[in-house]
């Protein structure tokens, strides 16, 4: 499915810009936000993001914290940017430039590691240090994932809703021989989905209900490889590789793509930042407007339908669509008014969207170095630094510091997660000089004693730093400047409600037809004209665009509907 | 009789003796010393072997010109590219064959050879030309420059001395093989201004513009030897190449090497070279095009503009040159056949690999040389796609084709042939411009010494 069918102009084409009045208007300029207001604009319609805070970007943001060294402030590597997200908006054209990071190095106590490279033979020689079953069985079980992830990419092309229908038409079909009416790809998509061999379902349900621990000990005898493994299972997730669902959101990770890859990740030069600034170009591109320090206050509707936005400062937009990339606190919790949702659609609406799961879980350390860090176990510069590094030395190890997170403190010995960005962009730091972006698990959003504001935000720095010098000795002393974010930075920053790098946990509990709510799972909310298209919708979380490109589509899809029962002039592909 | 000396292995259509003592596959016998006569001949060794061959972490080798070059540093050559477009690449070319010519008649042996205008090649200018035989057929590409009044170096990459003294008959100039004197290191990429002026003393890079040269001595003092730079490469980004003396070939590695460390300066290998240079749409002699004393049949020679070279053919130049009537003649005619780019978009990749229930396999894959068919959207053939490789920077499926003067155009929808798994499809593609990656830096004056530029 591309978009290149709904470019055809369907735009009121009245002129807006003095008058407050649009054919569409996105609220937050994350990259969903950006993305769907490029995808409108880029069909016709006259669109303006709002976005409360000074800058864009969201989550996907970079900023100089100290003179000389950029950051990517919160996210940090890019794979789940949906392909036809870059190719229909032009991204590379508008400067999407993804450096690969093709290894990852797992340092382990006493100055060993795992080291996996790009290199297969390669890998399969470090793993087999470990275990030879391991390495041999490292293929095949790559294959499994690569083959789910194709599975997931199959049935996340298409709405939550057309699949769900699609799939129970099939079922009605074969039980009472109906014509069912459905789009030949959606018929394809579940077909794909209901003639999977068995072992393929079995793979699936396994990822939906499993613990990663679990799951890749069907595979694996290796503690630390298991660990290294499961690091993918946890990241943005208040879960340990040992709690049941977390094999998910591995398999959520292993969807990302670059150009066709499964499971490739890159580093856009500049930072996420410049993913958020690219997209934004696109979006001006096509004649969209983008405007800061516009924070909404809610969305005005009339006769049942959406009829605008109404700013903080009292100012009022009109537009017969508008999408929210917020979370659904913010969305369905804050920005609607259950009373103006028709019939009874809105009851529970607030409710639910208050108990959604979504509290944050991780931190962010970046730190500006005088050098390359020094690993015990690599001490000497090469190509592990322009790949991952992860210090998840053991299942126990993760387990035990998702512990200290449960009952409400930080991790003393956490997982990190980190990259060298100016290793892959010497743009990042001065000459010489380096910055180290680390994400932190866990850190819980309220701590149970005492307060992030209170000293424990530098206490948790200084955790991380001692965890870093336990596999770097010396680094300690390389640092020269430090910026520790936790949840409630990440909320007020990114605009994040808890701080849930996802906009929500992702568990079956949230997914697909539940994802962010029942009366909202299709991009549609039970305002007509309100939508949805942030992480908190179909494809879920992660710098993907994919949920903001469908939720677009579907908009156009709806105003085609609307003109064509007017009568009106849109032309129908 | 050289057979009988041991000298198996020969590859008939290259100077190249494709014979290493303990290679696999080498497959020699009897690769001790010979008891008598001949020793077989060993690889050659370019100048900065000894430093190459300890980064040579991959082991793999390639024959250029009978020497022994890196492939690939690392096993797999994607962080080498990925330095020449963001960082900088150290990549070692001096198997090229150099030419000094010299002497009151150098500009008019040159002018006389070229295709290209040299009594506009100042001195401290290089010139990118074509020659080509009395028929107007490409002989081969090549930069000259000019490093005095009356002195020249060529660098070319197949042999050409006897062309050239031939062509130079009667006149008073010296035409000297200095191939395995010089070595030449190519420095690309964003950060090479930078690491080239930490790496050398006397050289003004700012005020060195597209194509110039200047002369300078290695390292940040004096003493370290004498370096020619010029502005010039291979891959279409921000460049220098650096021409030194093999006994200081070593000096000069260390240098740059030195100042390139923190700038993410990497030893690239030949195909990181072969993919950037596929971006930057340059043409590759015994690739995109076959010299003409290299063709065994008639349709296999070119005109300098039937390779996408015509813009270094001057017809309006003073001076007489070989081809010139033949070259005046096509002009008339217009060429039968053109260079040109070939894009197929990733929808199109996505629709052919879909039909395998596979995404598009093309990540990760060097350029490839095996040539293809072109064909009229859903008709015949009308030329072939001899250097095709998905760039991922572009994140398009690139191609260089020779097509049918009346397929050129750009925008012209044509068909490539593309495997597809086991299969052979047809993708639909597009012929664009030429270069399809081009940026600013390349070209500008006082390239800032940052990425962004």
């Amino acid at each position: 499915m591309t978009a290149e069918s709904t470019a055809a102009s369907i735009g009121s084409g009245t002129p807006s810009r003095g008058g407050g009045r649009f054919d569409a208007i996105v609220v937050g300029a994350g990259h969903n936000g950006l993305v769907a207001a490029a995808y409108l604009a880029r069909a016709g319609l006259d669109v303006v993001v709002l976005e409360s805070s000074p800058e864009i970007g969201g989550a996907t943001r970079s900023e100089e914290a100290f003179p000389g060294f950029r950051f990517s402030v919160f996210s940090y590597l890019v794979s789940l940017l949906r392909p036809e997200v870059i190719h229909e908006l032009d991204l590379v054209r508008h400067g999407l430039f993804l450096v690969p990071t093709a290894s990852t190095l797992n340092p382990l106590p006493g100055g060993d590691c795992l080291f996996r490279e790009a290199d297969p033979q390669r890998t399969y020689r470090h793993i087999a240090r470990h275990s030879r079953r391991d390495a041999e069985a490292l293929f095949e079980y790559k294959l499994e994932m690569r083959r789910m992830g194709h599975l997931m990419y199959r049935l996340q092309r298409a709405a939550p809703d057309e699949l769900a229908a699609a799939i129970g038409d099939r079922v009605a079909e074969s039980a009472e021989h109906l014509d069912v009416d459905v789009s030949a790809e959606v018929a394809d998509i579940a077909r794909y989905f209901l003639d999977l061999p068995a072992a393929r379902l079995r793979s699936f349900v396994q990822m939906l209900t499993m613990s990663s621990a679990d799951f890749l000990g069907q595979w694996f005898e290796s503690d630390v490889l298991k660990a290294a493994l499961s690091s993918s299972s946890i990241i943005g997730s208040m879960l340990s590789p040992r709690t049941p669902g977390s094999a998910y959101v591995l398999l959520h990770h292993y969807m990302g793509e670059v150009d066709g890859a499964y499971r490739e990740w890159g580093f856009q030069k500049g930072g996420t930042g410049a993913v958020a600034a690219t997209i934004a170009r696109a979006a001006r591109s096509h004649g969209a407007e983008i405007r800061t320090d516009s924070p909404v206050a809610r969305v005005l509707a009339r006769d049942g339908r959406t009829a605008g936005v109404a700013l903080a400062n009292g100012d009022e937009l009109r537009a017969g669509v508008v999408m929210s990339s917020a979370a659904p606190q913010i969305s369905l919790g804050r920005l609607l008014d259950p009373e103006d949702v028709p019939g009874d659609a809105g009851a529970g609406l607030v409710e639910r969207a208050a108990r959604w799961q979504s509290g944050g879980c991780a931190g962010k350390v970046n730190l500006a170095i005088s050098g390359l860090p020094r690993f015990e176990c690599m001490p000497e510069p090469g190509p592990h630094l322009s790949g991952g590094i992860t210090i998840a030395p053991g299942l126990d190890y993760v387990d035990r510091a998702y512990d200290e997170a449960k009952y409400g403190g930080f991790s003393e010995r956490p997982f990190i997660d980190m990259i060298i960005p100016s290793v892959l962009d010497p743009d990042m730091a001065p000459p010489g000089k380096h910055v180290l972006s680390c994400f932190v698990q866990y850190a819980p959003y309220e701590l149970a004693a005492g307060d992030w504001d209170d000293g424990r935000r530098e206490a948790f720095g200084d955790a991380v730093v001692r965890t870093l010098a336990e596999y770097a000795p010396g680094i300690e002393d390389q640092i020269l400047h430090r910026q520790v974010l936790v949840p409630p930075d990440i909320e007020a920053i990114a605009g994040i409600p808890g701080g849930n790098i996802f906009h929500g946990e992702l568990r079956l509990s949230q997914l697909f037809l539940l994802r962010p709510d029942p009366a909202a799972a299709a991009f549609r909310t039970p305002l007509p004209g309100y939508y949805l298209c942030g992480s908190s919708t179909q494809f879920g979380g992660g710098i993907s665009g994919g949920p903001a490109r469908l939720a677009a589509l579907r908009v156009l899809d709806d105003l085609r509907g609307v003109e064509s029962a007017a009568g009106g002039g849109a032309e129908t592909p | 009789m050289l057979e009988a000396e041991g000298l198996i292995g020969r590859s008939p259509d290259s100077q190249a003796y494709r014979w290493l003592p303990g290679a696999p596959g080498g497959g020699v016998a009897g690769s001790s010393p010979r008891r008598n006569g001949l020793r077989p001949l060993e690889p050659l060794r370019t100048p900065f072997h000894r430093r190459t061959s300890v980064l040579c972490e991959s082991d793999s080798w390639r024959d250029w010109s009978g020497y022994t070059c890196v492939e690939t540093y690392e096993p797999t050559p994607e962080r080498e590219y990925w330095a020449v477009r963001n960082a900088a690449a150290l990549i070692d070319v001096s198997p090229l064959f150099k030419y000094e010519i010299a002497g009151p008649d150098a500009e008019r042996l040159l002018d006389r050879v070229m295709t290209r205008d040299f009594s506009k090649c100042r001195t401290g200018r290089v010139m990118y030309t074509s020659w080509c035989n009395e028929e107007g057929h490409l002989l081969q590409d090549g930069n000259v420059q000019r490093l005095a009044h009356e002195r020249f170096l060529v660098s070319a990459a197949e042999p050409c001395l006897r062309w050239f003294e031939d062509c130079g008959w009667s006149m008073d100039v010296d035409v000297r093989d200095i191939s395995e004197e010089i070595g030449v290191l190519a420095l690309q990429g964003p950060r090479a201004r930078a690491i080239g002026e930490a790496a050398t003393t006397g050289i003004d890079f700012g005020a060195m513009r597209y194509f110039d040269l200047a002369a300078g001595e290695i390292g940040p003092g004096a003493g370290g030897g004498q370096v020619t730079v010029t502005r010039t490469g291979y891959t279409g980004d921000l460049g220098y190449e650096f021409w030194v003396a093999s006994e200081r070939a070593e000096a000069l590695w260390d240098a740059l090497v030195d100042a390139g460390r923190d700038h993410g300066l990497l030893p690239a290998g030949l195909l990181a070279l072969d993919m950037a240079r596929t971006e930057a749409g340059l043409v590759l002699i015994d690739v995109d095009y076959v010299s003409a004393v290299d063709a065994e049949i008639e349709v296999l020679k070119v005109t300098p503009a039937e390779a996408g070279l015509g813009f270094t053919v001057k017809l309006d130049k003073q001076a007489d040159f070989v081809g010139r009537r033949a070259l005046e003649l096509e002009r008339d005619r217009g060429p039968a056949w053109a260079m040109v780019g070939l894009e197929v978009d990733w929808f199109e990749l996505e629709r052919l690999w879909s039909e395998i229930d596979l995404r598009p396999q093309v990540v990760g894959q060097p350029a490839c040389r095996e040539p293809t068919p072109v064909f009229a959207p859903g008709g015949w053939q009308v030329g072939q796609c001899t250097t095709r490789f998905f760039s991922p920077l572009l994140k398009k499926y690139l191609g260089l084709a020779t097509v049918r003067g009346e397929a050129a155009d750009p925008g012209t929808e044509l068909d490539v042939e593309v495997a597809v798994g086991y299969g052979r499809r047809r993708a639909k593609a597009r012929v664009v411009e030429r270069p399809f990656f081009n940026p600013p830096r390349k070209t500008a004056v006082d390239p800032t010494p940052g990425v962004n530029g």
